[in-house]
C-alpha cells in the first residue's frame, strides 16, 4: 500500500485552524486580536498575503465581522476569529449574514467569563450564545473540535458547509484545544474535497439572489461582476428587495431553517468510543472530549462499562444520536466547563425530564480532568 | 490516580515551570518536536496568567507511544523548575520519586534524593547566553529520564538555529547531557 509522504509537525490548535482556513481556500481575514484566539490572527496575517488573500486588522470586532460579510459578498471565502467578548460584539452582523445568506466562518475560542472574566483560562459557556446570540428566528451551523487535528479538519469542513448552504458556520473551540500542540501532518492539497458556492448561470437581468433551488440554496453571485443584486438585512423577497408581505415572511423564515434541516444528516457529525456494550454514556464536546475518553477507559479498568459520544457538530444539536445512545444505558453523564450545564440542558431535552442525568460542571477557569468525571461514575 | 509502573508504559509526562519570559513554552515545543522525530505522539500545553513577563508559567509535554487523550499532565514523571515559587510547587513530588531539576542560582538549595540542582543560567551565561539555560536543562533531563535521545534535541536545534547561535546551543545541550551522565 502506498502511503503519501507527509511531514508530521508539532502544531498548535490555533495554528491548525489558520492552516485549515488556507487549505479551504480562504482569501480574506478581518479581525481584532483577543486571547486565546490571537494566534489565528497572527497566522492569518502571515498566510493571507502568501495565497493572494487580504488581511485586515480592524478597529474592533463589529468592524471585523462587517468586513467579513462584505468580503464574502465580493466572492471571497472569508473568516474571522475571536473569543467571548468579541463574539458578543459580532452578534448583530452575524445576524445580517444569516438573513443575507452570506457564507462566512467565525471562530470562537471560548474563555472563562462572564465579560472579560479570566482572560487566559478556558470555558465552555458560549454554547447557547453560539446558537441563540442573535435575535429573531435564525439558525447557524456550529462545529466543535476535540483535538488539534480536528481543529484543522473541522475548519475545512466549516468553510465547505458555509459555502454549500450559504450560512455562517461557527467553529466553537476553547482555550485548552486552541493552545494545545499535537503532532499532525497537514493533508496534501486535493486530499480533502473543497466546496465552492453555487454561482448563477442564467442571464444577469433575471438573477434573484434568494431564489432557492431544489437543494434549498440559491446561487450567489459576487459583487463587482455582471450580476447586480441587492442584499438586505430586512425581510426581503427572492429578488433581495424589501417585502413586508406576511406570506413572504413565512417563506423566508422557513427557507432559512429548511435549508439546514433538509441536509441535517450531512451536517450533524458525531464520534463514538466504546459505546457498543456500555452501561454509562458520557456526552462531551471540545476540551472535555479527551478527558471523557480517558475517564471512560479508566472506568473500564475498574469494571464500569463506559462509552463516549463526542458531539462534533453542536448546532444543529445531534438529538437523534444522543437519544439513540442514551436509550441504551442506565446513566448519562455530561461534563462541561460552565455553571448551568448548557449541553446537559439540550441532552435532558432529548432524553426527557424523567431520565436521570448526571452533570459535571467546572467554572473556575480550570479544565475538567478525567478524575473529575471518574468521581461521578 | 493510577499506578505508574503498571499503566504508564510508553508515556512520559514532563512539567517545565518557572516565570513568564524564561522560555519554558519554547523549551516544551523543542522537546515535543524532538519526540516527533522519534515517531512519538506529543501533547504540549501551557498555563499562564495575563502578564507577558513574570507570574507563574508552566509548560507541559506528554510524550507517548499511543494516542494521548487528556491534554494536561496528571502525574509528572520529570520536572524542571526555574523559580523558587515553582520549586515550592513541585518539591513534594521529589519525595514520591519524581526527579525535580532546579536552578541553584534562582532557588534555594534543596537536599534529598530526587533533587537535581545545577546553576543552569550561570552555565548558559558562561557558554555565551543565559537564555540557553533551558537547553542545558533539557539535555540533562533527557538523559536522566531516557524519554528522548540527545541527538533528537540536537536535530531540533539544527532546524531552529544557524551559525554561531547553533553552535552555542549544541554546546549547551551536551553540557546538560554531561551533567547527568557524568
Amino acid at each position: 500500500m502506498s502511503k503519501v509522504e507527509r511531514k508530521v509537525r508539532l502544531i498548535q490548535g490555533n495554528e491548525a485552524i489558520a492552516a485549515g482556513a488556507v487549505y479551504a481556500g480562504a482569501g480574506f481575514y478581518a479581525g481584532y486580536p483577543i486571547t486565546p484566539s490571537s494566534e489565528i490572527m497572527n497566522d492569518a496575517a502571515r498566510l493571507m498575503p502568501r495565497v493572494g488573500g487580504i488581511f485586515v486588522q480592524m478597529e474592533d470586532e463589529i468592524g471585523s465581522i462587517a468586513a467579513v460579510v462584505g468580503a464574502s459578498l465580493g466572492g471571497a471565502k472569508a473568516f474571522t476569529a475571536t473569543s467571548g467578548p468579541g463574539f458578543s460584539l459580532m452578534q448583530e452582523n452575524l445576524g445580517v449574514a444569516v438573513m443575507g445568506e452570506v457564507p462566512c466562518v467565525l471562530i470562537n475560542v471560548q474563555r472563562s467569563g462572564p465579560s472579560t472574566g479570566l482572560a487566559t483560562k478556558p470555558g465552555q459557556a458560549d454554547i447557547m450564545q453560539v446558537r441563540w446570540g442573535r435575535h429573531g428566528d435564525q439558525t447557524i451551523i456550529a462545529l466543535c473540535p476535540g483535538s488539534v487535528p480536528e481543529c484543522f479538519l473541522l475548519t475545512v469542513k466549516a468553510f465547505n458547509l458555509s459555502e454549500k448552504f450559504r450560512v455562517p458556520v461557527v467553529l466553537v473551540t476553547d482555550e485548552v484545544i486552541a493552545h494545545a500542540r499535537q503532532n499532525f501532518a497537514i493533508p496534501e492539497p486535493g486530499e480533502i474535497p473543497l466546496v465552492e458556492r453555487k454561482s448563477p448561470a442564467g442571464p444577469p437581468e433575471k438573477y434573484r439572489p434568494f431564489d432557492a433551488e431544489e437543494d434549498g440554496v440559491a446561487p450567489l453571485a459576487a459583487y463587482g461582476g455582471e450580476y447586480v443584486f441587492h442584499i438586505s438585512s430586512s425581510m426581503h423577497g427572492p429578488d433581495g428587495y424589501s417585502n413586508n408581505n406576511p406570506d413572504n415572511a413565512i417563506w423566508r423564515i422557513k427557507q432559512l431553517h429548511e435549508k439546514i434541516e433538509m441536509h441535517r444528516d450531512e451536517i450533524v457529525m458525531t464520534n463514538t468510543y466504546d459505546t457498543d456494550d456500555m452501561d454509562v454514556l458520557l456526552v462531551a464536546c471540545g476540551a472535555t472530549t479527551g478527558a471523557s475518553r480517558a475517564a471512560a477507559l479508566e472506568a473500564r479498568r475498574n469494571g464500569i462499562r463506559a462509552g463516549v459520544l463526542h458531539l462534533v457538530t453542536i448546532w444543529p444539536f445531534p438529538d437523534r444520536e444522543v437519544k439513540e445512545l442514551a436509550g441504551r444505558v442506565k446513566k448519562v453523564v455530561v461534563p462541561e466547563m460552565n455553571y448551568a450545564g448548557q449541553v446537559a440542558g439540550e441532552v435532558q431535552k432529548v432524553i426527557g425530564p424523567d431520565t436521570e442525568l448526571t452533570r459535571v460542571n467546572k467554572y473556575n477557569g480550570q479544565i475538567i480532568t478525567p478524575r473529575d468525571i471518574l468521581e461521578v461514575l | 490516580m493510577r499506578d505508574k509502573k503498571e499503566t504508564k508504559n510508553g508515556i512520559t509526562e514532563v512539567v517545565l515551570a518557572g516565570s513568564g519570559g524564561q522560555g519554558l513554552i519554547s523549551s516544551g515545543i523543542m522537546l515535543g518536536e524532538a519526540a516527533i522525530l522519534e515517531d512519538k505522539n506529543v501533547m504540549q500545553s501551557a498555563s499562564y496568567g495575563i502578564a507577558q513577563r513574570g507570574g507563574l508559567s508552566i509548560a507541559e509535554v506528554i510524550i507517548s507511544d499511543s494516542e494521548i487523550l487528556f491534554q494536561h499532565v496528571e502525574s509528572p514523571d520529570i520536572v524542571l523548575t526555574l523559580t523558587e515559587e515553582s520549586v515550592k510547587l513541585y518539591e513534594p513530588l521529589a519525595e514520591k520519586g519524581v526527579p525535580v531539576f532546579y536552578d541553584t542560582m534562582l532557588a534555594e538549595k534543596r537536599t534529598g534524593d530526587n533533587f537535581y540542582g545545577y546553576p543552569f543560567t550561570e552555565m548558559a551565561g558562561v557558554l555565551g547566553h543565559s537564555g540557553m539555560a533551558n537547553v542545558i536543562a533539557l539535555g540533562a533531563m533527557a538523559v536522566r529520564s531516557g524519554m528522548i535521545k540527545a541527538e533528537s534535541l540536537e536535530e531540533v536545534l539544527r532546524e531552529r538555529f544557524a551559525g554561531e547561535t547553533l553552535e552555542m546551543n549544541i554546546k549547551a545541550l551536551y553540557k546538560g547531557v554531561g551533567l547527568v551522565s557524568g
